[in-house]
């Protein structure tokens, strides 16, 4: 790997129908750009999908991600969101084993620190869920590494710019 | 909007017509009967049955090149339309406009015709076996939705960068009837076509152009599909630039013009190679640097500053860095910056960097080879041009014939030079001459053939005499499939491996069993003789020329090299 590789996310404003995450997902297989992490969901606008991509690369290939996704016609508009000026967050789901009241209780602390819920009990597991940046979540699987983790689900990385810089399709 | 009630194939139909379509090259089979029903009811559209799929897609890609307008084919489901994948690859690597549409199975009918999902007979997932090869691929749904998917595959396969489009229409859509209106908005919100040019980068263009002492314009294919090719000359002689082509530029500029230096490339035109590491700017215009055109890019044009136009964004610093970005239309472009130039520069008629390159033309003179008793590619080439007519319309092969052909037979106009550059397809020459022929009939076409490539869709045989659509087949014949023959004995200590061709079907007989004319020619007098009588025929023609089965093409950079190292006579 070269060390100018910088890892970007690219939100995508797309048309919500058939065959669109497949042809943006076999452009980034076929150009051997890197997906890290991919969301997508609905928008305020009907028919309209939003793609948050978390792509790696040197600067080249990040400039030709960006193109190459502009290319593809069911993709309405592409944007660039630079790590300093976005919010970002993922969620993900934990179940860890916690058999005995001592476990649990050291666990729900660490819940509290990093600000998750505890969203199942049974008799032997509990379930948490935790948002944050990539990394908080990466340092409180760390934390619960210890304990057993028995599932993981994380949804990937979603964001949006700060202020008025958008992604949205202009009426 | 006015609506019609009709059934999905005649929509079908109707909107080709509409958009002007004359001739469909096709195949049919039980997925797309509907439609090929219909086509019983719509004499104006003229179906050319094509002997194989692929072959129903090259010819399509050929009629699109040689005319400018998209070209159309028709396949079954599943193996019919598996079959169009060579040809829309091919089509889509030579930014060439072809609609491709494809039968389906049945889907959501009612519970026992759905189909669609379930591994039926002849069910192929062709959306998204084409997704990567076509600019774009769509499934229709609705008979009424058809008008929309073919104008939208008409606008998106013609604007900007051209390329194939697929459609594909399953079975119960061509039957179901639905009030049909052929005047709905296309409305793709995600589709933008390059503008005109950026007045700040056309400035900043000419003001390294008016400054250039050595400057080389680079023509690509975008300058033949933006029918730029006017605009290119009239820049070229204002500035006293000369023009190097691309493979997919050739025709763009006459080659036999002063400026001329012919194609850059790994067979390229050594003065057009050697020139480029001298030139102080390149114009580059409609080309995306492909590899086998500039060899190694750390030695590729080092000393020049670099202008690069293109009407596809993402072609701009993708293999190249440029130092003047022009995303546009390559007519649009040329015109401004002509424009600007105009004002700027007086026309000149001599320059110290004109004499170095007719010095260098003359230096660069490859040394006629040792005749052999065999003739001579490089001959047989120049006899042909010579004898064919301007308006000609050159098909090529692959391989070595088709390198022979872009070193030696000089194109004069654009469209008149069609070759599977990108893709390299074997088997895509003859085709492709159906289909010019069809789009071009008061026009001749030549095949310039290997015997290797003209096996893999002789069959077609079949469909220029059935269909009376007559070409020229020359077949330069040297008994193996020459070209990765040649790299074997160049790169591999000559060990052949299954380079030899054997015993070639009688490339004569093959012809008349069909119903065409063969001639074998041993000599350049019978050789003219040859192309005489095929020029005069309504019959298609196969000109067998036997030719040396060990002959180079020369000069070559070796890959990995850059345009500098070339090898071999020169
Ligand atoms: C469909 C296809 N298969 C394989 C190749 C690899 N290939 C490139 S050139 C060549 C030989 C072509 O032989 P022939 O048509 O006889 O032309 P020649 O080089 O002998 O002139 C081959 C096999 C190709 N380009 N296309
Ligand atoms: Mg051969």
């Amino acid at each position: 790997m070269e060390n100018n590789q910088k890892t970007i996310v690219i939100a995508a404003l797309v048309e919500n129908k058939p065959g669109v995450l497949h042809s943006v997902a076999n452009m980034f297989r076929r150009r051997n750009f890197n997906i890290e992490s991919i969301t997508v969901g609905h928008t305020e606008q009907k028919g309209v999908a939003r793609m948050t991509i978390t792509v790696s690369g040197d600067e080249k290939t990040l400039e030709q991600v960006v193109k190459q996704m502009n290319k593809l016609i069911d993709v309405i508009k592409v944007g660039r969101l630079e790590p300093e000026n976005i919010v970002s967050r993922e969620l993900a789901l934990i179940k860890v084993n916690a058999p005995d009241a001592k476990t649990r209780t050291d666990i729900i602390n660490c819940v509290e620190v990093f600000r998750g819920h505890i969203i199942d009990v049974s008799p032997e597991t509990l379930i948490i869920e935790i948002t944050g940046t990539s990394d908080k979540i990466e340092a409180f699987l760390n934390l619960m590494k210890p304990y057993g983790i028995i599932e993981i689900a994380r949804t990937g990385v979603t964001a949006l710019a700060r202020g008025l810089h958008s992604i949205r399709i202009e009426e | 909007m006015s609506a019609t009630k009709m059934t999905g194939a005649k929509a079908l139909l109707e909107a080709l017509e509409r958009q002007g379509v004359k001739h469909i090259f096709g195949i049919l089979g039980g997925a797309i009967l509907p439609v090929y029903d219909e086509l019983c009811r719509h004499p104006k559209l003229r179906h050319i049955l094509s002997r194989h799929e692929q072959c129903a897609a090259h010819a399509a890609d050929g009629y699109a090149r040689a005319s400018g307008r998209p070209g159309v084919c028709f396949a079954t489901s599943g193996p019919g339309a598996t079959n169009l994948v060579t040809g829309i690859a091919n089509a889509h690597m030579d930014s060439s406009p072809v609609i491709a549409i494809t039968g389906q199975v049945p889907t959501n009918g009612s519970n026992s015709s759905y189909m669609i999902g379930r591994d039926a007979f002849q069910e192929a997932d062709i959306i998204g076996i084409t997704t990567p090869i076509t600019k774009y691929n769509h499934q229709v749904r609705s008979a009424a939705e058809i008008p929309w998917a073919v104008n939208a595959a008409f606008y998106i396969a013609t604007t900007g960068r051209p390329g194939p489009v697929l459609i594909d229409v399953p079975k119960n859509v061509q039957t179901d009837v639905a009030e049909v209106s052929f005047d709905g908005k296309i409305d793709l919100r995600g589709y933008r076509v390059a503008g005109p040019p950026h007045p700040l980068q056309i400035r900043k263009a000419v003001e390294l152009l008016v400054e250039a002492e050595r400057p080389i314009i680079l023509a690509g294919g975008g300058v033949i599909t933006a029918n730029a090719s006017d605009e290119l000359l009239t820049v070229a002689e204002l500035l006293l630039a000369p023009v190097a082509t691309t493979f997919m530029g050739k025709g763009s500029f006459p080659e036999i013009h002063p400026l001329s230096l012919g194609n850059i490339g790994m067979h390229g035109n050594p003065l057009a190679n050697k020139m480029l590491l001298e030139a102080d700017v390149l114009l580059a215009v409609g080309t995306r640097f492909a590899d086998r055109a500039t060899g190694n890019l750390d030695s590729f044009c080092p000393e020049a500053k670099k202008i690069h136009i293109d009407i596809d964004a993402a072609e701009i610093g993708k293999n190249i860095e440029v130092d003047v970005p022009i995303v546009a239309d390559a007519k649009q472009a040329l015109s401004a910056i002509y424009e600007r130039l105009i004002k700027q520069v007086k026309k000149k008629t001599d320059s110290p960097w004109l004499q170095r390159i007719n010095e260098a033309r003359k230096l660069l003179n490859p040394p006629e080879k040792a005749e052999d008793g065999k003739l001579k590619p490089k001959r047989l080439l120049q006899t042909l041009r010579k004898l064919l007519p301007e308006s000609t319309i050159v098909t090529t092969e692959v391989g070595q014939n088709q390198m022979w052909a872009a070193l030696y037979f000089k194109a004069l106009k654009p469209r008149t030079f069609i070759s599977s550059g990108g893709l390299g397809t074997m088997g895509f020459g003859f085709p492709a001459a159906i289909g010019a022929k069809t789009a071009c009939p008061d026009r001749h076409v030549v095949d310039i053939a290997g015997d290797g490539s003209f096996i893999m869709t002789e069959q077609e045989l079949a469909c220029s005499v059935v269909e009376d659509i007559p070409v020229t087949v020359i077949v330069l014949n040297n008994g193996v499939l020459g070209m990765v023959a040649q790299w074997q004995r160049l790169f591999y200590k000559k060990r052949y491996m299954a380079v030899k061709l054997g015993r070639s079907p009688d490339f004569v007989k093959l012809a008349e069993a069909y119903g065409a004319q063969g001639f074998r020619v041993e000599s350049i007098a019978e050789f003219e003789k040859a192309v005489k009588q095929a020029l005069k025929s309504t019959v298609t023609t196969v000109i067998d020329v036997p030719i040396n089965s060990e002959e180079d093409v020369e000069p070559m950079v070796p890959p990995g090299c850059g345009l500098g190292q070339q090898i071999g006579d020169y």
